[in-house]
């Protein structure tokens, strides 16, 4: 039963025109619609992460024209869970966008919703490079609807820079795509795998270029430094549950480069030797170090937990250019852990903003709900900050016990460790002057707003629990991971499916 | 024309660089017009030029043209075509907003801090 992993790019795909055309007026049946798909996107996804467990590769032909030629999606340990990840944190962005009543504040919220899910779902099970890019232009425009949401000068100019920002790396995709095209004569990720390691090496000018010019695509999207200029004031200016959906899509990039770049360009391949310790590690180590001054110097929240993202983000990065098989799964490990954490503090960074005048890092009155936010605000914060006991520790000391082998040891071990201590430093001034100092404020006026909505506080205690959870079970979570990781540092297994999977055209002839 | 081409490519790249380094938005939409068109041609000139050859397999005939960069290219203009008009329609909701078209932050966050 191949045909379910198109399913995770259908579902979508057909209910976002149902929400515009059938229900445009009708916020409630959009609701219900959308938490629906969503649930059955989590069952989808958990099929296939299943299915997928078990070091399977699945392929699906799309029209069954056969791989080289045909546009192919597959699903691997590591699509499927991204996958996964991906329902789970859309049912949580859409329960807490209801509670907290963001969708009503503009229009086509849940078509846009689904319409960004669909693109992330798509880049995630894709297994052709163009078709990456077209499911990447999905995702962006409709995140571009979606960021600037709801409507307001400084949201509208925060969204020109984004857009901007995301123009210029999709043309910067194509002209990678384009070389990497007159070079091999392919844009199947399998096909290429082969190819790649064909070209000769006195003539890798054009590959070696296609390469950089691709993992710079990939790093703007994952914000390394020092291309993440766009993402303080972009998720700062979000709404707060569109920044926590946006949380996945930075992972979008760190996925891309752990695809391509075990797969296309692995650190064997002569072409590209180097560009992982010599360029990547090193800016994956600033961006860690930068967030977390970042996250020391931010004066307003929401800018303070988007450079935690930037900084998440180096951790993650620092642990795929690393590349060894307990680096990336470590990684993957830590993206999870990554992914729920940013989505929590966004969304709580947003319950701060219902009942405050600015998030200004000033002692205001207390928010209407003190108490749970804050309760939630130190839970997530200790998370990201990775204290123990919860999932970022854990994920933080697989990372350091993989580099433990690496010449650059030293390195990642001061740079992870001290950014760390000031990245507590921050979280801990935050949570203090946000919740604690409030308490000293006397108020003659009952405090404005409304505490958070049920549903809100749900959501967001979910993506609580969810870390939780990642912490109890670390054990079969990293076993899983290092599953994923074992089968991409063994690619035959996916090319081999690949391209040997019988469809149409299917006695390969040679093209070009 | 392998010159001709290459250096409509340059000369595009160039110029839509140029503009995109500009402080307002106008410029910067041109230059990142600019820079798709140069990454269309290039996309097109991917699968090597030739002139006057078919790209569709037929009886007799030897030299084809690779019909996949012209579908790619196809694909990537409708593309950018619809981000442009995208990115058109939020800066000038930006700038009808605020009266303003420079594209980097105001920098008046900073001052109120102070005060």
């Amino acid at each position: 039963m191949t045909h379910w992993i198109i399913l995770p790019v259908m579902l979508p795909a057909m209910v976002a025109p149902f929400i515009i055309l059938a229900a445009r007026y009708h916020m409630s049946i959009q609701r219900v619609t959308t938490v629906a798909s969503m649930i059955a996107l989590i069952a989808l996804a958990a099929g296939l992460a299943w299915q997928a467990s078990d070091g399977t590769v699945t392929v699906y032909r799309l029209g069954d024209w056969a791989a080289p030629f045909g546009i192919v999606l597959v699903a691997d340990k590591l699509s499927t869970m991204m996958v996964l990840l991906t329902a789970i944190l859309g049912l949580i962005v859409s329960l807490y966008a209801i509670g907290s009543r963001w969708d009503e504040q503009g229009r086509h919220f849940h078509a846009l919703l689904q319409f960004q899910i669909m693109g992330i779902m798509g880049a995630f099970l894709t297994g052709d490079l163009f078709n990456l890019f077209v499911f990447f232009e999905i995702l962006l425009i409709a995140s571009y609807g979606l960021m600037i949401h709801s409507g307001g000068n400084k949201r509208l100019r925060a969204g020109v820079q984004y857009v901007l920002f995301n123009l210029l790396g999709s043309t910067l995709f194509l002209f990678a795509l384009a070389a990497i095209y007159a070079e091999t004569g392919t844009l199947n990720m399998a096909d290429l795998a082969e190819r790649a390691q064909m070209v000769s090496a006195d003539e890798t000018v054009g590959l070696r270029i296609a390469a950089v010019l691709l993992i710079l695509v990939f790093a703007v999207k994952a914000a390394v430094v020092p291309l993440h200029f766009w993402l303080p004031s972009s998720y700062a200016q979000a709404p707060g549950p569109v920044a926590a959906l946006f949380a996945i899509m930075t992972k979008v990039g760190a996925y891309a480069i752990i695809r391509v770049y075990t797969m296309i360009f692995p650190p064997e391949l002569e072409a590209t030797a180097g560009l992982h310790t010599d360029w990547l590690l090193p800016a994956a180590l600033i961006s860690l170090a930068l967030g977390m001054v970042g996250v020391l110097a931010a004066k307003t929240l929401d800018r303070l937990v988007a450079f935690s993202v930037i900084g998440s983000m180096g951790m993650v990065m620092t642990a795929v250019a690393l590349f060894s098989e307990e680096a990336i799964a470590a990684a993957l490990y830590y993206i999870i852990h990554s992914t729920l954490a940013a989505a929590a503090l966004f969304l709580i960074t947003d319950m701060i903003r219902q009942g405050r005048a600015d998030l200004r890092l000033t002692a205001q009155a207390p928010v209407p709900g003190h108490l749970l936010i804050a309760g939630l605000f130190m839970t997530s914060a200790i998370a990201m900050a990775g204290l123990p006991p919860l999932s970022g520790f854990v994920g933080k000391l697989l990372i350091l016990d993989a580099s433990y082998a690496s010449p650059l040891m030293p390195w990642v071990w001061s740079v992870i460790l001290i950014s760390s201590l000031i990245g507590i430093v921050g979280f801990a001034r935050a949570g203090s002057t946000l919740f604690w100092k409030a308490r000293s404020i006397e108020t003659e006026t009952a405090p404005e707003g409304t505490p958070p909505s049920a549903l809100s506080a749900i959501a967001v205690g979910g993506l609580i629990a969810l870390l939780i959870a990642h912490t109890v079970f670390a054990g079969p979570a990293y076993r899983y991971t290092a599953g994923a990781a074992a089968q991409l540092f063994a690619p035959e297994a996916y090319i081999d499916t690949v391209l040997n999977t019988p469809g149409k055209l299917s006695p390969k002839t040679e093209e070009n | 024309m392998e010159l001709l081409v290459a250096s409509a490519i340059g000369a595009m790249t160039a110029g839509g660089i140029y503009l995109m380094l500009r402080l307002r938005t106008f410029p910067v939409i041109l230059g990142i017009a600019m820079l798709t068109y140069a990454v269309n041609v290039f996309l097109f000139a991917s699968g090597r030029l030739t002139v006057g050859s078919a790209p569709v397999l037929r009886e007799g005939v030897t030299n084809y043209a690779d019909p996949l960069p012209q579908a790619l290219a196809l694909t990537a203009i409708v593309i950018s075509f619809g981000m442009t008009a995208v990115v058109v329609m939020i800066a000038l909701g930006s700038y009808l907003g605020s009266n303003d078209d420079h594209v980097n932050d105001p920098a008046e966050p900073d001052a109120e801090d102070r005060t």
